[in-house]
């Protein structure tokens, strides 16, 4: 009887299922959870009869969401769609353990291959499939500075690494001790990756995940180079600070510069209360000007999805115009597509989207776009074991060990 | 089996479903455990999350590859931070435990407050504990404040940012040590059993010192595991953590030397005190004596907590930085960032084993005392 009873049970709840319900599985929540919310009434307003759970699991950057994700794909419940780093994070992961579905029917008739990017297109595709939808846009390669104490300190922002180091000596003779603030371990990633693309070139960035470029060639020991006698102009008490503290001594002009990618202009502007220009000033990082360094949000389409066709719902609206415009003013990122009505959008945004337009843009490795977690998450022991000995050859080696073993270039 | 009487059947009965899920969930966990930590899951990305992947077994490779491998420096780097981390932080604890703990015994006013005071970080768990710390040991803030209070310069040490390491060694080295640290052990185990007139064991335990000692001498410097020489020390950072555990634990062992002080008789004392004994004479030769066993199980309970521990080093220093890392950590990101099974798997094993050294000789002792009073 008891059986009966559970039989009928689980068919109505099916039955109900079939009337539309979606889940959205993300790490958007505090300053992020209205961007997300604003998506979700929209995709109330198109699909009324279908019942969305926002299933938010919070904590930077998605460590939890990951862990719980990885969780339910394994066990075989899989959300009908779920928030990933565009690129290597999702497809090193998911993509290549044949978990995924390939969306590049969708990207067809939807148009999106011609509305997105080239080389955005390219990021998220692999093995002859596109795998997921970018919302949004970040640019990581900016480099922050406090425009009044250039000035009384007399320098420039530098535009190659070799200039940067040559102000970073000029900085230390006028008694400032770390003219570059770094923070913890992934922003020190962060520097390591933007003096790479500065030294290397957009194209030479491109090889290195490509597997065309070796770590260990010259080009590349050279970049590590580089990155030690930048790392000389550096805060001793890195490891301590989270970006926003590193931030904050470019506010209070205790440092001239930071690298760090653009939501750093929402803290400056929201939460430090300063004026874009004057009370915070921006340029590209070092050697990169012409270059975009970019990381996105992006859903992805989870084989065996219990709501495949809402699913493909939510998709659709992501991608779509309306869908982007109205998350990304928000989020305080810009829109993937190329045609994003950009009155909504703040001064700091609407320059990163005029660049977005013309410039080269290539994938950030710490931000998951060019390389999988496997390769991320240990290549912040190499940068810490360089931090201390400074040897690059050892650290090349030792990422070039990292790359064959995580597949990169396969 | 129709010897059992009914209470006996109730007994196996009540005890069963315990016994079973014990054995699957405990034993069963750890046996799976081990078998995966010698295969290769994990180590191609893309068999990792496969819906059906394919595991082969690669025998003890994956240990091989965390204490010889290249890319495992972060490893060793760990259990070096846990063999300091354990020394100073049992140390810490039993020194300031034993020290709060006399000085409760002098019966001090308002002794009920001070022992609530004293054991009250113990209620709050390590990631509270880590948590409020990590504020008061911020680079710019707390700690390093404190001197300008009585107008003096702020401190500059970096307490969880401090990237400096002392009594560096070679890992390449290890074997060396090893050999050496043991022999000594055997030595001093011979000279023991000569003492006690046991000449079969003197002879075996200075004979086996000897072999160490010469393969150290002569073998021992040739021995290269890794291609080229590695560091590894005592990392400033971990001071921090340090005394944020010891600040959390000790007022447990100062509750068990109080138990232990009280438990010692008032007889006991004046006897020493008529024979002449001086204060310090008393506590040297009556006193601490009789609070060994508490040391030793402090120790044990200490050890086994400073081995796994995860969560204080968490909330202090975050999970990335390799300075303050420690192998519980590692195991956590190695499996569930990296998805490298079968290399978490073994660092999970390493971890067992560590603690099953600290753990089973006290069982040992344990049960052998129950034998005996029963």
């Amino acid at each position: 009887m008891k059986k009966v009873v559970l039989m009928a049970a689980l068919a109505l709840s099916s039955t109900a299922s079939a009337a539309g319900k979606l889940e959205i599985f993300s790490w958007w929540s505090g300053d992020e959870g209205p961007a997300l919310e604003a998506l979700l009434k929209l995709y109330k307003q198109k699909y009324p009869n279908v019942t969305v759970d926002n299933a938010t699991v919070s904590g930077g950057a998605g460590t939890n969401a990951k862990a719980v994700l990885k969780t339910r794909m394994l066990g075989g419940t899989p959300p009908d769609s779920f928030q990933v780093h565009a690129g290597q994070e999702l497809i090193g992961t998911w993509v290549v353990a044949g978990r995924m579905e390939d969306l590049s029917g969708l990207f067809q008739s939807e148009g999106w291959n011609k509305v997105f990017p080239r080389d955005v297109i390219e990021l998220l595709s692999a093995r002859g499939g596109i795998w997921s939808v970018p919302v949004n846009v970040h640019r990581s390669n900016v480099m922050w500075y406090n425009p009044a104490k250039l000035k009384a300190w007399g320098v420039t922002p530098p535009k190659t690494w070799n200039e940067f180091l040559t102000t970073c000596a000029k900085l230390k003779a006028k008694g400032v001790a770390a003219p570059l603030v770094v923070g913890e371990n992934w922003t020190q990633q962060h520097l390591w990756e933007n003096v790479m693309v500065g030294t290397l070139g957009a194209q030479g960035w491109k090889d290195l995940w490509a597997g065309k470029l070796k770590f260990t060639d010259p080009k590349v020991l050279a970049g590590f180079t580089t990155f030690g006698k930048v790392l000389d102009c550096t805060n001793k008490d890195a490891s301590g600070l989270s970006w926003q503290q590193a931030a904050d001594r470019i506010a209070d002009g205790t440092s001239a510069f930071n690298v760090m990618g653009d939501w750093a202009a929402g803290y400056f502007t929201t939460t430090k209360k300063l004026k874009p220009g004057t009370g915070f000033g921006w340029t590209t990082a070092p050697g990169t000007s012409g270059t975009f360094v970019m990381l996105a949000d992006s859903f992805g389409l989870p084989k065996g999805a219990k709501n495949r066709t809402e699913a493909i719902n939510w998709l659709k609206l992501l991608g779509s115009k309306q869908g982007q415009d109205t998350f990304n003013p928000l989020k305080g990122s810009i829109a993937a597509r190329l045609d994003s009505d950009l009155s909504r959008y703040n001064t700091y945004s609407k320059s990163a989207a005029a660049d977005w337009k013309k410039s080269r843009i290539v994938g950030s490795m710490v931000h998951g776009a060019v390389a999988p977690e496997s390769f991320t998450s240990a290549f912040g022991a190499i940068i810490d074991q360089f931090v201390a000995s400074r040897n690059a050859q050892a650290a090349a080696a030792a990422a070039q060990q990292l790359a064959s073993r995580a597949g990169i270039g396969k | 089996m129709k010897g059992l009487s009914r209470d006996r059947w109730w007994s196996v009965l009540v005890l069963l479903p315990s016994v079973l899920l014990l054995a699957v969930f405990v034993y069963g966990f750890i046996g799976r455990t081990i078998y995966v930590s010698l295969t290769d899951w994990g180590n191609d990305p893309a068999q990792a999350l496969a819906a059906t992947p394919i595991i082969r077994w690669v025998g003890l490779a994956n240990y091989q590859d965390l204490f010889t491998g290249f890319l495992q420096v972060r490893f060793r780097q760990e259990l070096v931070n846990t063999i300091f981390f354990t020394v100073f932080f049992i140390l810490g604890c039993l020194g300031l435990g034993l020290g709060l703990a006399l000085l409760l015994d002098r019966n001090p006013k308002g002794e009920g407050l001070w022992r609530t005071l004293f054991l009250f970080p113990m209620s709050l768990s390590f990631i509270v504990t880590g948590t409020i710390w990590r504020w008061m040991l911020q680079p710019q803030g707390g700690l390093n404040q404190f001197p300008t209070v009585f107008g003096l310069p702020p401190g500059s040490f970096g307490w969880l940012s401090s990237t400096d390491a002392i009594w560096q060694f070679d890992w390449n080295k290890l074997p060396l040590l090893t050999a050496v640290v043991v022999a000594l052990v055997l030595v001093w185990l011979a000279v023991r059993a000569l003492r006690a007139a046991d000449r079969a064991r003197a002879v075996i335990s200075g004979l086996c010192a000897a072999l160490l000692l010469g393969w150290a001498l002569f073998v021992g410097p040739n021995v290269k595991i890794l291609p080229a020489p590695e560091l590894h020390g005592f990392n400033l950072a971990l001071i921090g953590i340090i005394i944020a555990a010891v600040w959390q634990m000790s007022g447990y062992t100062m509750a068990l030397y109080l138990a232990g002080l009280r438990g010692i008789p008032e007889e006991l004392r004046e006897a020493a005190r008529v024979d002449g004994a001086s204060e310090v004479g008393m506590y040297r030769h009556v006193v601490f004596p009789l609070l060994s066993p508490i040391t030793l199980s402090a120790m044990i309970i200490l050890g086994h907590i400073s081995l796994k521990i995860f969560d204080l080093v968490y909330a202090m220093a975050g999970p990335d930085n390799t300075y303050t890392s420690v192998p519980a950590l590692n195991m956590y990101l190695t499996s569930f960032r990296q998805n490298q099974f079968a290399l978490g798997a073994a660092i999970g094993t390493i971890l067992l084993i560590l603690v099953a050294v600290v753990i089973v000789p006290y069982l040992r002792s344990a049960f052998r005392s129950e034998e005996g009073h029963a």
